[in-house]
């Protein structure tokens, strides 16, 4: 395959040939070593993340207390406390109030493009839904900060509108793209020929959507969600903006919060570089790596189950 | 439906009507549903322009900010934001586009291949704050960069990668196989075959996942923020080596950290911002439907 001058009387042979002979092994070797490069990043991210906060994780942090303990106090100067309990509640409020929104919306639309749109107008919806995708997270935390928060205290004559009800909002905004794109591409992967038995038995559009395609496309549909989860596990900036800056356990939806993320992002600044708090940061992100990790290893089986059925 | 009267021999039943009638409410409430997903599209768009249009001038375009970022513009984080594409596009556009052959060209379909396609789907999943730890303990500290321009676009390509790797496979996948085989056929090497054929067939598809890698870099804010992006900065980067601003730090900064902003000033920040983003989106969708348009096979 390289040797793509043997059998040439040397004289004959052209230098731009001898330079290709020479470089294609080279070139062939930079592409192996791309190919791996995003092995490399995930370890290495795993790595280097793990080992700025290992000297604390594996002496001094009691895991019980870190994954148990709601008491977030890093910077109390008697009795310095790790608890990621109430951030982990953070997480999973605004988390869930984002699904509870983007799950329906985004099936839904999912649905509606892939089943009962066609040509331009299906095309047009599509391109819309990747505008929406690429909306930065900060312009979406500032929407949150300047024009929901108002908004919230007015309707709900809250003492304060960033919270549970304004992060879970804009967050699942921000996650029904994913949903809807993952979603579509699991309809579109149904075989026609399911579609053109069921019509063919008398089923309408939607008897067909909900007898046929849902069961057929059921992993494909649920690691959809799987990713929009991800993504609003692993969303900062917009809802550090958003949710109030509260590390408590919230008792309903207008009850301010902090996410796991939103406390890197907020307290990495002000720490000494290497102290106990600075490492207790990057043990958060070793928290949210495996949390991200599973549910995308877990979205990607089921995705590769489709392909192989 | 309605034809019952008419159609003596075929009129719908009861239970064929019902089920019409469910189909037309189904597909009307999908459709609300999906439109109303366009409704805060709309808004936010609409609402940066009536709260930040006012704000938009030649002096905030081209002018640094003054008095403790209450005043002047925001040239250095336009700037800024695009030295980080720049750098962050160099990086990440060889890297990507060669796994992205790698990948399509190369790789046996077994349990390594597999793994690479899981770690770029895993590297796409992680958090932006946790790309943001990895870019301080490895760029900053561990091969002590410090926080730069550098450290700041080496965070954000690793970060953007996986863009441009499935938008690269995508666009060779496209190109059919008898192109391969008709080179092959004359004699020509695998890479003779990559350079001479294949890429010039694809690289339009290559470039719609560049453009849109660079959407992705302008609009990200905490891979950058401990890395490289500064909240202020009384001068212009002269190189990697310096830090800088950024429009999604500074619109992060004026609407959180700095008191007595005038209102539009955030807005107006919002506004370029997604201006810029929504126009490397816009072309890279425009160029994808060019070319799906115009392939000839």
């Amino acid at each position: 395959m390289t040797d793509t001058t043997s059998g040439t009387p040397q004289g004959q042979v052209s230098i731009a040939r001898r330079i290709s002979a020479l470089a294609e092994p080279l070139i062939e070797l930079l592409i192996r070593i791309c190919g791996f490069s995003a092995i490399f990043f995930v370890f290495g991210i795993f790595f280097f993340v793990f080992s700025s906060g290992a000297e604390f994780m594996l002496h001094r942090l009691e895991f019980g207390e870190f994954l148990t303990s709601p008491e977030w106090y890093p910077t109390s100067v008697t009795n310095k406390r790790y608890g990621t309990l109430a951030l982990m509640a953070g997480t999973l409020s605004v988390t869930s109030l984002a699904m509870f929104i983007a799950v329906p919306f985004g099936l839904g639309t999912a649905v509606f493009i892939s089943e009962f749109c066609e040509g331009p107008f299906k095309e047009g919806l599509k391109i819309t839904v990747e505008f929406l995708a690429a909306i930065p997270s900060v312009v979406w935390g500032f929407i949150g900060l300047a024009i929901m928060n108002p908004a919230i205290i007015k309707t709900f004559d809250a003492p304060i509108g960033l919270n549970v009800l304004n992060g879970g909002i804009i967050l699942g905004l921000m996650s029904v793209p994913i949903i809807v794109s993952i979603g579509e591409d699991a309809l579109k992967a149904v075989p026609d020929t399911y579609r053109e038995a069921s019509l063919a038995l008398g089923a309408t559009k939607w008897q067909t959507v909900y007898k046929v395609l849902f069961p057929a496309a059921r992993s494909g549909l649920l690691a959809a969600v799987l990713l929009g989860v991800g993504r609003a596990i692993g969303e900062t900036i917009a809802v550090l903006m958003a949710t109030g800056h509260a590390v408590q356990i919230p008792s309903g939806p207008l009850d301010s919060v902090r996410t796991l993320t939103a406390t890197i992002a907020a307290e990495l600044g002000e720490t000494a570089q290497g102290g106990d708090h600075y490492q207790a940061l990057f043990a958060i992100g070793v928290l949210l790596f495996i949390f991200t990790f599973a549910v995308n290893l877990t979205a990607d089986l089921l995705v590769r189950g489709i392909r192989n059925k | 439906m309605s034809t019952a009267v008419e159609h003596h021999r075929f009129s719908a039943t009861p239970v064929t009507e019902k089920s019409h009638r469910r189909q037309s409410a189904a597909k009307a409430f999908l459709g609300v549903s999906t439109a109303l997903l366009l409704v805060p599209l709309a808004a936010i768009i609409g609402l940066l322009l009536t709260h930040g249009w006012s704000a938009i001038t030649a002096e905030f375009l081209l002018d640094a900010p003054t008095a403790g970022m209450t005043a002047g513009g925001i040239y250095p984080a336009i700037i800024g934001t695009l030295w980080l594409i720049a750098v962050s596009l160099g990086v990440a556009a060889p890297i990507g586009i060669m796994a992205g052959i790698y990948l399509n060209e190369y790789a046996p379909d077994n349990w390594i291949t597999r793994i690479i396609n899981l770690a770029i789907v895993n590297l796409a999943g992680v958090p932006s704050i946790v790309h943001a730890l990895f870019g301080v303990g490895a760029f900053v500290l561990f091969l002590g960069l410090g926080t730069n321009i550098l450290s700041a676009s080496l965070t954000l390509a690793v970060m953007t990668l996986p863009v441009i790797i499935a938008s690269t496979k995508e666009a060779l996948a496209s190109v059919p196989l008898a192109f391969r085989h008709a080179s092959w056929a004359l004699g020509a090497s695998r890479w003779q075959t990559i350079w001479n054929i294949v890429l010039p067939n694809s690289v339009s598809g290559i470039l719609t996942g560049v453009i849109l890698q660079v959407s992705r870099a302008a609009g990200e804010t905490a891979p950058i923020m401990f890395t490289g992006a500064a909240f202020y900065l009384p001068f212009l980067p002269q190189s990697v080596q310096d830090q800088c601003m950024a429009l999604s730090m500074h619109l992060f900064t004026v609407s959180t950290q700095v008191p007595n902003v005038p209102e539009a000033f955030p807005y107006a920040t919002a506004l370029v911002l997604l201006t810029l983003v929504i126009t490397f989106n816009f072309l890279s969708i425009s160029l994808r439907t060019y070319l799906r348009a115009r392939r000839k096979w």
